[in-house]
């Protein structure tokens, strides 16, 4: 459907609202003072301790330094508590964040073709969100009370450092609440014509806020990594509020959390499609909850295949802040847990495939291309072997001695980023494949120059494989080490360059193909536990990588500047991250059953109940 | 309910499965560093070395990056006495070492001032060490801790041990006030930092409110001006008022860098 130049104008129009209200919010922010409002809770923290005598205004007051004793102990474990609590309230923000987000394409989808069918399943979704919105809520007033109860001087001092700004937060809290249940209850009475134009941009007020108030919140966390805008030495605050949130580390976690916050907000709602696929009772039910099923699945691999590129970007931050930081996270004690997250990702990886590889039955034309199937799988297999080879791990010369050697002679080789790089890459590139498959599964090409275009994706999923494995062995295995990330500049264009060309190509040589039927619902059931599969995978690697992320800042609250002398402030061994993080998904495991439980519901109507048998008897002697 | 049933044992079964493997992953606990007790009267250089041998490992992270790895030179597969004085005789070499305990403390408290080819931080053409100072946050060696290192370097190779056996513990440090500034890297850094341009002339600056500095080095020896710098109340010079302050935040490293400095201001008096 072709836009006229009226509407268009209008959605411009109507597009500048959202962004001009960031602006103006960030605007607020920037112009506010880093301590302005926050002397009340200063004058609290007055008596912290040590903190120096002669500041003349909060902001002036350093870090605090604190002593075992300053902690309030509770007698369970504080780190433990605080950690469980903050994951909740991740866990359910990255959804309540994400699923606007597609939801809104899904409704502009469904405006532009007139296909209701995107619209009643845009809004399903959104029910989905709406009751995580309220569990949001609670996790993060349970974990602003738990951060303030057992580290009161760390929190004192954060809101010393962004004073007014978690004002603007608040602000936007509100905002978001409002957008949001005005977006979901107003679904059908803005369904069609003009007024749906009023929900589109609804849709798009409530993004941009959940957006803004994602980076707000990320600016506390990398502040705490990499802190900017205030004294090293003594941490007072020397810059402005603008300059302490736009840290090394802000926009590489921007990034990152948005589009992982999308790829686990679609395997969320995929788990609520499979959920309620394998409970339909009608045909109609099983095809409606197959697609949206299908839909979430495609919308977590499109946002998890770009992933990777941000998580590089992040890394090589890191690196470029402290050297230090990113060898503990990638060579320390850290790395092994990276043997985890390679079992995460090729869970995700090969889960995604399999649903893809299963959904080709719903059409005839998927036998074409069901030989390609061992292959791929063959690939995504030695890709999971070589990535899940622990990471080369730095020893000193009294453990060398106590194992008999260093790293593994012949495994060895692959514990380095770069054969790893290999490996992820050539996963990613060939889950695409996977993609195209089921794209063409129902499609007969009928273009002349079909062969052409066949030969030529061909060539360049050679060269592009070529290119990942040459850049890889060279950068790792004959260069200096400082360049071995250079390696990934190729990789990572190989891989978008199959992407993107596969996507122009395949959109030309579609162009008067023949579609074959699709047969939606016609899926085996086993092809619903990669739908379930994804969510679990997904949260616990979101919890580790979480966990990976802010254990770098080691015995440091806030990185350099502020110490951790909590009984908390060590690394704990990989069995206690993994049982907290097992804990934290099974909890959010219970609290999806609710929230999909909740939904379905909403949603059930009682059958009236039968005449009483009195007045029955009444109705037939009349 | 069976459908629910069934994948929900699955799930479960897959967030243990996840769960399983950190169990067969190594166990280990990364302990924060703690500040070691040191007894000064019982030290020797060998037990100091291998305090030193000890932090490297440990709280000064040195194996972290110094190692087979290839992100910064591994200092055990060379001896490093020999490879200070080669570096300290270059001709390019910019740093203010004149020996090999000189270089490796200046190596370890301002790693920039002299960076191993190829070792320097990416794009910065080998004029910046990805090192961190390690007096400084996060690492914070203290002046016996980083003797001691030193000691260890030195001893690993079988090179006497030059460093000085610590006498008596550091004074501790004073919490920093609220916008106590980094440490400075050069002396006109730590000319400014200190403010010392406000009484003296020195540099460009002419101020008649306190001796001028221009000549410093040929009225006074090194130690003279460490002392005044350090205890400023113990030789007021004549004929100028008993103000200058003490400067309890200065580093070692600036007054090291000051000292050195001063002693070659010998220029005319004005």
């Amino acid at each position: 459907m072709s836009l006229p130049s009226g509407d268009l104008r209008g959605w411009v129009l109507r597009g500048l609202v959202p962004v001009l209200l960031v602006a103006l919010l960030v605007a607020i922010g920037a112009g506010l003072p880093g301590a302005g409002a926050a002397e009340a809770l200063a004058a609290e923290q007055g008596a912290a301790t040590e903190a120096p005598a002669e500041a003349k205004t909060p902001a002036d007051a350093g870090a605090p330094k604190l002593k075992r004793a300053d902690y309030p102990r509770l007698g369970v474990s504080s780190r433990t508590v605080v950690w469980i609590i903050a994951q909740m309230h991740l866990f359910f923000g990255a959804l309540v964040l994400a699923v606007p987000i597609f939801v809104l394409v899904i409704e502009l989808i469904g405006f532009r073709t007139g296909d209701d069918r995107y619209d009643d399943m845009a809004h399903e979704f959104m029910k989905v969100s709406l009751t995580a919105y309220a569990i949001t809520a609670l996790f993060g007033g349970a974990l602003a009370l738990a951060l303030f109860l057992l580290y009161p001087q760390f929190m004192g001092y954060l809101m010393r450092v962004f004073g007014s700004q978690v004002l603007v937060y608040a602000v936007l809290f509100f905002l978001e609440s409002l957008f949001l249940y005005v977006y979901y209850y107003g679904w059908d009475a803005l369904r069609y014509g003009n007024r749906k134009w009023v929900h589109l941009t609804l849709g798009l007020m409530l993004n941009a806020v959940g957006t803004t108030l994602l980076v707000v919140a990320n600016s506390w966390t990398t502040f705490m990594m990499a802190p900017s805008g205030v004294d090293p030495a003594s941490g007072a605050v020397t810059g402005s509020i603008w300059e302490i949130m736009k840290g090394p580390l802000w926009n590489p976690l921007n990034l990152h959390r948005f589009l992982a916050n999308i790829a686990f907000g679609g395997a969320v709602v995929g788990a609520y499609a499979a959920f309620k696929f394998l409970a339909a009772r009608t045909a109609a039910e099983k095809a409606h909850y197959d697609w949206m099923g299908y839909t979430s699945n495609f919308t977590a691999i499109l946002a998890f295949l770009p992933l990777p590129f941000a998580g590089y970007w992040m890394m090589a931050e890191v690196y470029a802040y402290s050297q230090q930081m990113g060898i503990l996270a990638m060579g320390g004690i850290l790395a092994w847990l990276f043997v985890i997250q390679a079992v995460l990702i090729c869970t995700i990886l090969l889960a995604g495939n399999y649903y893809l590889w299963t959904g080709m039955s719903r059409t005839e034309g998927g036998e074409r291309y069901r030989w390609m199937v061992k292959y791929i799988a063959i690939i995504l297999v030695l890709g999971f072997l070589v990535w899940v080879t622990p990471h080369n791990v730095i020893y000193t010369g009294a453990e060398v001695a106590r194992l008999g050697g260093g790293n593994h002679p012949v495994l060895g080789p692959l514990g380095i980023m770069p054969a790893k790089n290999i490996a992820v890459f050539l996963m990613l590139i060939y889950t695409f494949l996977s993609f195209q498959l089921y794209r063409r599964a129902d499609k007969v090409i009928t273009v002349e120059w079909r062969d052409w275009g066949n030969a030529l994706l061909i060539a360049i999923y050679i060269v592009a494989s070529a290119n990942v494995i040459f850049a890889g062995v060279y950068y790792g295995y004959f260069t200096n080490t400082v360049y071995k990330v250079g390696s990934s500049v190729i990789q990572v264009m190989s891989t978008v360059v199959v992407i993107v060309s596969g996507v122009v190509i395949d959109t030309l040589m579609f162009k008067g193909a023949k579609t074959l039927p699709v047969y939606w619902g016609k899926v085996p059931e086993r092809s619903q536990y990669a739908l379930f599969a994804l969510p679990i995978a997904f949260t616990w690697l979101m919890a580790l990588m979480g966990y990976i992320r802010s254990s770098v800042r080691t015995h440091w609250h806030v990185y350099t500047v502020m110490k951790d002398n909590s009984p908390d402030n060590f690394i704990p061994p990989l069995a206690t991250v993994g049982n907290v993080v097992t804990g934290a998904t099974l909890l959010f495991l219970v609290f999806l059953l609710f929230i999909f439980w909740i939904a379905n519901l909403s949603g059930t109507r009682q059958v009236p109940p039968a005449p009483a048998p009195r007045a029955a008897r009444a109705e037939a002697a009349a | 309910m069976t459908a629910l049933a069934r994948p929900l044992a699955f799930s479960i079964v897959l967030i243990l499965a996840f769960a399983a493997v950190t169990y067969v992953l190594p166990q280990m606990r990364g302990e924060a560093p703690e500040d070691k007790e040191v007894n000064l009267g019982e030290l020797t250089v060998e037990s100091y070395a291998a305090l030193g041998q000890e932090l490297y490992d440990g709280k000064g992270t040195c194996a972290l990056c110094h190692n087979k790895l290839g992100r910064a030179p591994d200092l055990l597969t060379y001896d490093v006495v020999k490879t200070s004085l080669e570096r300290v005789a270059e001709a390019g070499y910019k740093g203010q070492a004149k020996d090999a305990e000189g270089y490796l403390r200046e190596s370890l408290v301002a790693p920039s001032a002299y960076v191993v080819r190829g070792f320097g931080k990416k794009g910065s053409d080998d004029t910046e060490s990805p090192m961190p100072a390690v007096d400084q946050p996060p690492i914070q060696l203290s002046e016996i801790e980083i003797g001691a290192v030193i000691a260890y370097l030195q001893k690993k190779d079988g090179n006497p041990v030059t460093v000085a056996l610590p006498k008596e513990a550091p004074a501790a440090r004073k919490p920093e006030a609220g916008a106590a500034p980094a440490s400075a890297q050069t002396a006109e850094a730590a000319l400014a930092k200190f403010g010392c341009a406000a009484c003296h002339s020195v540099l460009a600056t002419q101020s008649p409110v306190g001796p001028s500095l221009t000549d410093v080095g040929k009225r006074l020896s090194v130690e003279q001006i460490r002392t005044s710098i350090v205890d400023p109340k113990a030789v007021i010079a004549q004929g100028f008022p008993p103000i200058m302050p003490e400067f309890p935040h200065m580093t070692l490293t600036e007054l090291d860098l000051l000292v050195r400095f001063l002693a070659q201001q010998k220029g005319s008096v004005k």
